[in-house]
């Protein structure tokens, strides 16, 4: 509808107001009678046993009322946490998962590991009284770093003595060392993938509380997806059946796939609650917490080779790459390397013979798990550094390279699992190259060569998968779930509507895009629209938001049920102006009866609907409420070019983005604003990646280093350059909306495209991310001293 | 943070008296890091003596510019009467921090913590100045005794601190991309007594550096720095910056700060 706040207008978000002015209710704003806190106590050792836990001390100081340890979770025959991705090696063997006590039993096996819980009456009695527990370690050898964790001697699982948790491959390898053996060139390059950690701007936190009359939990957690927070928290660690626990996950301060994941301490809190008579237990991470505990993102080392013809085709793509997994596998850490990673090795291009192996490896740091992106950012790192190294190599324009080898023709079935059903690569190309004016790069480039300094050019043709996912196909690729969406949608007797959302918004905007939907398909005003999620005693059951799904999946939910609210309100509306529902026409919020003047608006149908005087309920049920759930048939694929243009500073080595370029196909977009946020926030954490962020534990003591914003450079405002966008559109074939997804695109464009300038301007093949000014300085004295 | 007594005297004697009545306080003068080491527990001092109520606030320019301890780097950044004798000073305030730090902190609270990344003890090194305190006048060079450590005695308070006013002078800082201290800061001074250099971040606490001192002395211009460096042994190295390009840095920087000087 025509209205400003329909499908396509920038709308502003409705839920800006209360954040901006501090009305949020996020976890730790909620306050329970008689709740107490708790502190965990953590390792200060990446790898030891625990001889003994003395706790004699720490439970006489002031305000104690809990201490517990993993012996005390185990003799409740709660369930460890689990991996809900199975994943097979290559051998055929499932995946080597070590146990994941909620507290540890008998071992600890990195920095921030979780031994015990103090529970007091106040956070600083915890914390004081967690101080005075005493824990008997024993050291054991430790290994942090991916490219040794294999056959090391700190051997981290017993079930995994060589510390592989899988060797994984996909695509024909035989096909792919066939097309090696007829290539007219090769090129080969190292890459690795920077271990990130994720920094949401709320930290974890969770309230649990046992109701001791209706033994019933409820947990407030910050979480992504609270339904499958009580599955898994029912389920597998065997809490409480599902209509005895509750889940609820108000407002959340971002997330990036952080809180996707069940953690331990928030099933700590729910669990112990009910052993201090059932007061709540209130933890909030503190931020050093969420550095060593949080799960961090990332972390690959990678060994690819590009195999191109005479022609300048790509024949041929082989990779092999060691994924750390952390000390444990975290909720979806299995799938993280091999289905969200490999499966987008083909890029935008038509590459006949692709071949990737991938061992997975346990290593003394914090568990690695989805980040921003979760697989699909380390695949186009590979994709876009191989493919612009391979056209340097070639004396290629490195654009005229990509639109040789892009996929022209779709759908497009890769070798890699994925099938591209809508794209036209060359016209993102085009238009980036038009705003990036690279055609004027080389008069840049010269002037800032006259000032001492170096600039480049890179380009990062991204394409990602999301719109997560076709339930029975990730069932046959070794997901524990399906990942459809529900939605209900409740008209109420006035004529306002609720809709209740399987997925959750922690920063995404959903209360108004979700709303500008149903404000377009009911003609309402947008202000009688509210998006209800986050609570499981709401909403039926969902499968939360990550993986850019919410648009394509959940809002295709809400529109199917849409669809049959409208077909109800016709039969309503057919009912009391005494004609035919096949008669009925709706359009912009009024339902009119073909070749008459009757008409009512969507209000009147709706007090009709509950009123039912007017209406045989015999043959129509009296309300108007409909829910819906939507199994995606396919995945959705965003793609589009960016460029990003560097200049390095010759006497320091700092790196300033000046100009960067990002041109996307996210299909139809219902609100350009928060889309181009998304965009924005995607490209910054890209930057940051690039240029700044890298978690760096010591090989020597395996303390995390970078354990602080003192140590963690996160990017900020005055470090990136004003962005410059353009779109195209190619609506997605596979859902009703043409949606594809913009929540990560960014993130998964931009390291790539940044480190190809990078290269391109010290004329190196690669430069190790971050690339910090100390990193860049010691490249450009290689340079100087080559030079020399 | 543990729990600790706090005490907001209104003269700088009732300072200094419950301060020496408590072995383990400590003065507050803007807490801007003060107050994050306590949250993180690197410090728990059982006696907080706020010297907020002194009131000691104010800069007075004659022969030199005279800041007293209280007054606040965005006093110092904006000032009209420091921007006009020593603009290096002026504009060293105003990079400082943020502007919540900046709002918060004060000079005197800044010299007395003598944090080995910290701005202001450049331009103290680098401009000559006297640290004037409760009991005596102490000279820049005098003062700063390594990293977190001054020549102030127990109890002794910051009162103020006098600048000479140099020909012209610069500051450029390099800072650490993460924290934004300086990583490398360079204070340049063309003096009476000839040119003074001073570097913070880059050592374990701010020093001359005699080697570009000389090499000024053939004029105070950048290009006379051209070949001049210090040595990499002793600087600071670490996840940020190894000893080598702290050292390149403040070759870099002290050119910058030459160039930028007024």
């Amino acid at each position: 509808m025509d209205n400003g706040t329909g499908i396509g207008a920038r709308v502003k978000r409705k839920e800006d107001h209360r954040f901006l002015t501090g009305k949020g209710n996020y976890t730790d704003d909620i306050n329970l009678p008689k709740q107490t806190y708790a502190y965990f106590v953590r390792s200060p050792h990446a790898h030891a046993t625990i001889n003994k836990i003395g706790t004699s001390k720490a439970r006489n100081m002031p305000g104690v009322v809990g201490i517990f340890t993993g012996e005390d979770v185990a003799a409740t025959k709660l369930g460890g946490l689990i991996c809900g991705w199975m994943i097979h090696s290559k051998d055929g063997s499932p995946m080597k998962a070590g146990p994941h006590p909620i507290l540890a039993l008998g071992k600890v096996r990195y920095v921030g590991d979780h031994v015990a819980v103090v529970i007091a009456e106040t956070r600083e009695q915890a914390k004081a009284a967690a101080a005075a527990v005493e824990v008997d370690y024993g050291v054991l050898p430790h290994v942090v770093d991916v490219a040794d964790a294999m056959g090391h001697k700190a051997q981290i699982h017993d079930v995994a003595p060589d510390n592989r948790v899988y060797n994984w491959s996909i695509g024909d390898e035989a096909a792919t060392d066939a097309a090696f053996k007829r290539a007219k060139h090769i090129t080969k390059i190292d890459l690795v993938n920077n271990r990130l950690i994720p920094n949401a701007m709320e930290p974890r936190a969770a309230i649990g509380c046992y109701d001791t009359g209706a033994e019933h939990y409820t947990l407030y957690t910050t979480s992504q997806n609270p339904h499958v927070a009580r599955l898994v928290i029912s389920a597998f660690h065997g809490l409480a059946p599902e209509h005895k626990l509750r889940v609820i996950a108000p407002d959340v301060g971002g997330g990036f796939g952080s809180k996707i994941f069940i953690y331990a301490e928030e099933v700590v809190c729910v669990w112990a609650s009910r052993f201090v008579g059932g007061r709540p237990v209130k933890w909030t991470a503190e931020r050093t917490e969420s550095f060593l505990a949080d799960a961090h993102g990332r972390d690959h080392v990678t060994h690819a080779e590009m195999a191109t013809d005479a022609d300048g085709k790509i024949i041929g793509f082989k990779v092999h790459t060691k994924a750390a997994m952390g000390a444990y596998l975290s909720t979806f850490s299995s799938c993280v390397p091999t289905y969200l990673y490999a499966t987008l090795l083909s890029g935008q291009y038509n590459i006949p013979n692709i071949y990737a192996e991938v061992d997975a490896l346990y290593t003394n740091t914090a568990p690695v798990d989805a980040y921003r992106g979760a697989g699909r950012p380390e695949a186009t790192y590979v994709v876009e550094r191989i493919v612009e190294t391979a056209a340097r190599e070639l004396k290629m324009d490195p654009a005229e390279f990509r639109r040789k080898n892009f996929v022209t023709q779709f759908p497009h079935q890769t070798p890699v699992i994925m099938c591209y059903d809508a794209g036209d690569y060359a016209a993102t190309l085009d238009k980036a190259l038009e705003i990036a004016d690279v055609k004027g790069f080389a008069a840049r480039k010269a002037a800032s060569a006259a000032k001492g300094n170096y600039r480049g050019l890179g380009y990062s043709a991204y394409i990602e998968a999301c719109g997560i996912a076709p339930s029975a196909a990730v069932g046959s690729l070794g997901a524990g779930v399906g990942l459809w969406e529900s939605a209900e949608v409740r008209v109420n007797p006035v004529g306002t509507v609720e809709i209740l959302t399987g997925s959750h918004s922690h920063g995404q905007g959903h209360e108004t895009t979700f709303a500008q939907l149903v404000s377009d398909r009911l003609g309402i005003d947008i202000n009688n629209v509210s998006i209800v999620h986050g609570d499981t005693d709401k909403v039926q059951f969902g499968m939360g938001t990550y993986g850019s799904r919410s648009g394509a999946v959940g809002m295709t939910a809400i529109s199917k049920a849409l669809d049959k609210i409208e077909a109800k309100a016709k039969r309503i509306a057919a009912a009391v102006m005494e004609s035919s529902p096949d008669d009925v026409e709706f359009k912009n919020g009024t339902f009119t009866v073909k070749g008459t003047d009757k008409k009512m608006a969507f209000g009147e149908v709706a007090l009709s609907a509950y009123v039912a005087h007017k209406f045989n309920s015999a043959q129509v049920e009296p309300g108007l409420k409909e829910s819906a759930f939507h199994d995606p048939s396919n995945f959705v694929f965003p793609a589009g070019v960016h460029i990003a243009e560097v200049e390095i500073d010759g006497d320091t080595g700092v790196t300033t983005v000046v100009n960067y370029t990002a041109v996307d196909d996210f299909g139809n977009v219902i609100n350009p604003m928060i889309v181009e946020g998304q965009v924005h926030g995607g490209i910054t954490q890209g930057i940051g990646q690039a240029l700044a962020e890298g978690a760096v534990y010591d090989k020597e003591s395996g303390q995390l280093l970078t354990g602080s914003y003192m140590d963690y450079q996160m990017p900020r405002a005055a470090d990136v350059p004003s962005y410059k966008l353009g779109f195209t559109c190619t609506p997605c074939p596979s859902n009703p909306l043409g949606m594809k997804g913009c929540g990560e695109a960014g993130a998964i464009a931009s390291p790539a495209a940044v480190m190809n300038a990078v290269t391109d301007a010290l004329g190196v093949v690669d430069v190790p991310m971050p690339a910090t000014p100390h990193v860049v300085w010691k490249y450009m004295q290689h340079l100087k001293k080559a030079a020399e | 943070m543990e729990n600790f007594n706090y005490y907001r005297p209104a003269s700088v004697d009732d300072a200094v008296k419950a301060a020496k009545a408590k072995p383990d306080a400590k003065y507050m003068s803007g807490g801007m890091t003060l107050i994050p080491t306590m949250k993180q527990g690197l410090a728990s001092p059982s006696d907080i003596i706020d010297l907020g109520a002194l009131k000691n606030s104010g800069i007075a320019v004659g022969a030199t510019v005279v800041i007293k301890a209280g007054t606040t780097h965005a006093e110092v950044a904006s000032s009209a009467d420091v921007k006009k004798a020593i603009p290096a000073l002026a504009a060293l305030a105003g990079g400082i921090g943020d502007p919540h730090v900046r709002h918060k902190g004060t000079i005197g609270g800044s010299v007395a913590n003598n944090d080995p990344a910290a701005d202001y003890p450049s331009a103290c090194l680098g401009l000559g100045a006297t640290i004037h305190t409760n009991a005596r006048k102490i000279k820049a060079e005098d003062f700063f005794t390594g990293m977190f450590s001054t020549a102030l005695e127990d109890g002794e308070v910051i009162t103020a601190i006098e600048f000479p006013i140099p020909k012209k002078a610069g500051y450029a800082k390099f800072p650490n991309p993460a924290s934004r201290y300086a990583m490398v800061g360079v204070f340049a001074a063309d003096t009476a007594e000839g040119p003074r250099v001073a570097v913070t971040g880059a050592g374990a606490g701010v020093f001359r550096a005699s080697a570009l001192e000389s090499a000024l002395g053939k004029g105070f211009a950048a290009g006379s720095l051209t070949g001049a460096a210090v040595p990499a042994k002793g600087l600071n190295s670490d996840l940020h910056a190894s000893a080598e390009y702290r050292a390149h840095l403040i070759t870099v920087m002290a050119k910058r700060a030459v160039d930028a000087a007024k």
